[in-house]
């Protein structure tokens, strides 16, 4: 358990040799241990050209490094960040529109706008007062599935964190990479469409575990759709028992003044999970 | 597609790792509750590495299951779906312990 298999193959006869490297991909029957305390494959005895060296080094330390950054700078500023996710489509910028609209001349906004390509979100929310740094993450492969750290480092450098009491982070639409990267925040707020089905929470249930506050959009579209709202709430409480949700509508306005309440009650605070 | 970006941390920390020398296997951690593919994975590691001395390098993936304890009756177990609940007593209150693994553990290198 917690153990790799040995690698005392003759030299040339190694993984990757004339067999399917997926043949190597073995699961252990229980659960795993510390990471620190793990034996880490037998270091005696293997053949000779190859040398194992221990690494014990997290994928995400680098990015975790630079979300502490940007969250110490939030602090100092006394800023709070929210980084707000969901899959494309769900409502996101739209709901931002009605919480600028509200929050212009009380509350001092930025935003962090993350799209592969275009101006067009950045654009639509211009004219509430809000400073807003957009992220184009295209990168010739078709363009970054979310926004890290170090992306959010670089937009702080066009905002002035001292001018601001609440920064939004408008994450890359997408129901998956966004929660694996801390960029920072304090709280996580995730953006659900009743258009998406009740059992989004069982089929992505690492974005839903990882979030604060889940805004249930698009209700006004409830008498027209078979959606079973309570089915989504048991569902979505089964992999994040007692989260808070809140009901709104980017559309008719339905549920932001609760949203707002909920941003301005915010209190920097440890996210839950970070990547 | 994140695969992609976190083959460049990979190659980031392995880089520092092998301090030029041949690197032959990369051994990774990666547990169930992480949403990383170990197939689309091995595929982004072969793309960022085309042309560069980690071209020939191996990717191996070790697999984690994810585990949760119960804070009301220390019940551990296996997670077989996404619920979080316990299986002895039914409460909610439970915490993951393993799954959440993603590391790069050790580097096969060539002798120097």
């Amino acid at each position: 358990m917690g153990r790799f298999h040995r690698h005392d193959d003759e030299p040339g006869h190694g993984h990757g040799h004339g067999h399917d490297p997926a043949d190597h991909d073995h699961r252990h029957d229980g659960p795993s241990p510390d990471p620190d305390s793990a034996e880490h494959g037998d270091h005696t005895g293997y053949a000779t050209g190859t040398e194992r060296v221990e690494v014990l080094e997290r994928i995400f330390g680098e990015n975790d490094r630079t979300a502490a950054q940007n969250r110490a700078d939030f602090d100092a500023a006394g800023v709070t960040a929210i980084n707000l996710m969901s899959s494309p489509g769900a409502g996101k910028t739209e709901l931002l529109r009605r919480v600028l609209a509200q929050l212009q001349g009380s509350v001092r906004v930025g935003v962090v706008e993350g799209d592969i390509e275009t101006s067009i979100d950045a654009d639509r929310l211009e004219g509430f007062g809000a400073v807003i740094s957009l992220l184009n993450t295209a990168n010739g492969f078709g363009g970054e599935c979310h926004l890290d750290a170090p992306m959010v480092r670089s937009a702080l450098s066009r905002l002035s964190l001292d001018a601001l009491d609440l920064l939004l982070v408008e994450n890359v639409g997408n129901l998956v990479c966004p929660a694996e990267f801390a960029v920072g925040e304090h709280h996580r707020v995730m953006v659900y469409a009743i258009t998406e089905g009740e059992e989004k929470p069982l089929k992505y249930p690492v974005m839903f575990r990882s979030v604060d506050l889940v805004l249930v959009n698009k209700i006004d579209l409830l008498p027209h759709l078979d959606f079973d709202l309570p089915a989504f709430k048991r569902n979505l409480q089964a992999v994040n028992p007692g989260v808070t949700v809140l009901e709104t509508s980017a559309r008719t306005g339905h549920g932001v003044d609760e949203l707002c309440t909920w941003l301005q009650a915010a209190r920097p605070h440890e996210p839950a999970a970070a990547g | 597609m994140h695969e992609l970006s976190i083959c460049h941390s990979i190659v980031d920390i392995v880089g520092r790792h092998a301090a030029g020398r041949e690197v032959r296997t990369v051994y990774l951690q990666v547990g169930a509750l992480r949403q990383i593919v170990p197939e689309t994975l091995r595929y982004c590691w072969t793309l960022v590495n085309a042309d560069t001395p980690l071209a020939g390098s191996t990717l191996q993936v070790d697999s984690v299951p994810g585990a949760v304890r119960c804070r009301a009756c220390e019940h551990r177990q296996l997670l077989t779906d996404a619920v979080l609940v316990c299986a002895s007593c039914g409460g909610r209150d439970v915490e993951i312990v393993a799954g959440e693994e993603f590391l790069i553990t050790t580097l096969d290198l060539a002798e120097a």
